[in-house]
């Protein structure tokens, strides 16, 4: 039977991982992910879950752990934040390359120096191009959904998948949702195999020195150098989006949710005025949409970009070409430049002729307060904002609530 | 304590685990370990291996030199991936022995972290350190286990002016279930103690001496004789820690019986790693070898 819970989004990752039936869980603790490993652990020493709970010195071991599982042919995962994302870098990248299907919680937070442990999305940011697929959770129940279907990705798609939620807004708050039918989840997430498993009856040397060209093996079959397989690696992940597609298609027939996992549009189908956002940001802009709406008579919607990687390229840009104008909100920047999505979302959208105006804006970093009321006064004065300015200041990045 | 059983070059098995040729440079002592430690270990064996000469000397894709299944992994986190390894074997029932087979800069530099923690929780698993005293792979750099004095590409001129690690020390401190020492000269000694190793759960250390023609400076066939030479002087020594007894192995219990050990000099002068130390540095290093005998002599008697 399924179960419907108030509890905190920590505690709802760790249950979907529970019914996921992961059999290694190896981390290390770091604000605000700790929560979420604690429940893990409680739950396997209480005997409710029955996995291997590894606490390993260090987010580099906890996914050093995680690897050397998934490699022997066992379902793996991990959890963490900020700084300890960042000190995994190395072994994100390894886990990619090995086309390790596994599944990691990333529960957003600033990153240090200076330290601040409150959300934004600069960890996620900055491991965009480590070959794991990134998802992003706006709700509860969306992080019970998004863990369960990333397990299942991951698993046809031999890529690891990282999901993503918003630290504290998420991590820590209480909200309802519900907990699907163990049974069904089995049914819905078959057995974890992986068909390179390390194991003495046919042996094979994993991530071995590979060389630029491709190269014969003893029985003079051709198999490929190093460039040939990062071609593959990116091809097959972005196919990965067909696949979520269909994972979702099939959970939503299993669980009666779905229906929008990679773009999660609200009120865009008449918009001429669209926000793209990722994570809880996205939800909090569903209340200026019908604010404008009502009060301004504004055509404003809101789309929530679920995928960050692979970039759903072509989708994102077939819905938003024949909007007036489109308005990146981040907590996230590449710094130099502008916001990562914004300037994902610009090149999408550079071949399609009716392109949008595009605006940025960078928001809440370090848990600076979004307040719903700047939001709606960026939002509008952005939409009245036709006349072209020149185009490196509309370019620009805007940043929301600096108090310098 | 168990004795180790005997294994000599008569009884040694014949099956080979590893294919001929590979790319090791000749006179290499991690190809007589690994040649000789797979004999022991057997098939039903995971390796784990981070970058180091082995790594290179397993094979380029698509060949491997070894039949071994082994899994390549980063740097600094070849414990933390066999832990992984470990933990998955438990959760298939399976009872393989999972082996990490690291360098001397994979695991007391930048794999001691893992390593560390990998003791601290005592997985089930064999660690071994093949130690050329520095970073042969990458052409010879100072690693924390380089000795003072010897010359490598990041200490010219005048040698490395810092002692080396302890590392069987740094592991002692962690009283894991077994520690054992090992020389490339000494193979079969090495053998039996993986036997050993394979009969205990738990985290059993095992760290080899093992000399390196290009980057000690002596020619390829010295390789044995510089291993055998560096015990018998007393500057390396064999032995076995067990439940935190420390026991020596024969090659350097026999020591324990002589008036007086080879000196060093000899042993030094064998390669041109050392060729920057002065008279003094060879004076203090005798000292210390004889201060350490003399502690033997009182600990374990005359053999």
């Amino acid at each position: 039977m399924s179960e419907k819970l108030i509890d905190s989004g920590n505690n709802a990752a760790a249950m979907a991982v529970q019914l996921a039936a992961a059999e290694v869980i190896a981390a290390y603790p770091i604000t605000p992910q700790t929560p979420l490993t604690e429940k893990l652990s409680e739950l396997i020493a209480a005997g409710e879950m029955d996995a291997e709970y590894v606490a390993v010195e260090s987010e580099h071991s906890a996914l050093g752990v995680c690897i050397g599982a998934a490699s022997a042919g066992v379902r793996a995962f991990t959890a963490t934040s900020s700084n300890g994302l960042l000190y995994m870098s190395e072994q994100l990248h390894w886990a990619a390359g090995a086309r390790l299907p596994m599944v990691m919680c990333v529960v957003n937070r600033g990153i240090g120096a200076p330290w601040s442990v409150w959300n934004d999305h600069q960890d996620a940011m900055s491991q965009r191009d480590a070959g794991w697929i990134q998802l992003f959770a706006k709700d509860h129940q969306e992080i019970v959904d998004i863990t369960l279907k990333a397990f299942r990705l991951a698993e046809l798609v031999h890529i690891p998948v990282m999901v993503n939620y918003d630290g504290y807004y998420l991590s820590h708050t209480y909200m309802p949702f519900e907990l699907p039918d163990a049974a069904a989840v089995k049914e819905f997430l078959p057995a974890y195999e992986y068909a390179h498993a390390l194991d003495p009856q046919k042996p094979e040397s994993l991530n071995t020195v590979t060389l630029p060209d491709s190269r014969n093996d003893t029985n003079g079959v051709k198999q490929p150098g190093y460039m040939d397989i990062r071609h593959n690696l990116h091809q097959e992940m972005r196919l990965a989006m067909d696949v979520l597609e269909e994972i979702d298609a099939d959970y939503q027939q299993r669980f009666g949710r779905g229906g929008a996992p990679i773009l999660d549009p609200y009120c865009c189908e008449d918009a001429e005025y669209i926000v793209v956002a990722m994570g809880t940001i996205a939800n909090q802009f569903r209340d200026v949409v019908d604010r404008l709406r009502q009060e301004d008579g504004l055509k404003v919607g809101v789309l929530a970009l679920q995928v960050y990687r692979p970039f759903p390229t072509a989708k994102i840009a077939e819905t938003l070409q024949s909007a007036k104008g489109v308005m990146v909100y981040e907590k996230g920047l590449s710094y130099g430049n502008q916001g990562a999505l914004y300037a994902d979302l610009k090149s999408a959208l550079y071949p399609y002729p009716a392109r949008p105006q595009l605006h940025n804006f960078i928001v809440g970093l370090g848990g600076r307060d979004i307040r719903t009321e700047d939001l709606c006064q960026t939002l509008k004065t952005a939409c009245q904002q036709d006349d072209l300015s020149a185009p490196e200041q509309t370019d620009a990045p805007q940043w929301i609530g600096l108090q310098l | 304590m168990n004795i180790a059983a005997k294994t000599n070059v008569l009884n040694l098995s014949e099956e080979e685990f590893v294919y001929p040729g590979n790319r090791a440079c000749s006179g290499c002592g991690l190809s007589i370990l690994y040649r000789i430690g797979l004999k022991a270990l057997g098939r039903d064996c995971i390796f784990v291996v981070p970058p180091s000469c082995l790594t290179v000397m397993q094979g380029l894709y698509p060949i491997a030199a070894s039949q071994m299944p082994i899994l390549n992994g980063t740097f600094a986190s070849t414990a933390a991936i066999a832990t992984g390894v470990r933990a998955a074997m438990k959760r298939l029932g399976k009872k393989t022995q999972v082996v990490a087979w690291a360098g001397d800069g994979g695991t007391a530099d930048i794999g001691i972290q893992a390593l560390s923690g990998a003791l601290e929780r005592n997985e089930d698993i064999i660690y071994i350190c093949y130690d050329n005293e520095a970073y042969m792979n990458t052409g010879v750099q100072r690693s924390g286990t380089t000795p003072q004095g010897g010359l490598t590409t990041t200490t010219p001129y005048t040698g490395k002016k810092e002692q080396g690690k302890n590392m069987p020390d740094i592991v002692a401190a962690h009283n894991p279930a077994y520690i054992a020492t090992c020389s490339a000269s000494y193979p079969l000694d090495f053998h039996d103690k993986l036997i050993k190793a394979k009969e205990i759960s738990g985290l059993k250390y095992i760290h080899i001496q093992t000399p390196c023609p290009p980057g000690w400076g002596c020619e390829e066939q010295m390789t044995v004789k510089i291993g055998k030479a560096a015990i018998d002087c007393g500057l390396f020594d064999l032995f076995e820690i067990e439940n935190g007894k420390k026991q020596l192995s024969e090659p350097s219990k026999k020591l324990l019986k002589k008036e007086k050990l080879d000196s060093v000099r000899h042993y030094l002068s064998m390669q041109t790693r050392f060729k920057a130390l002065s008279e003094e540095q060879i004076v203090v290093m005798q000292e210390r070898i004889d201060k350490k005998w003399d502690g033997y002599r009182q600990e374990f008697g005359a053999g």
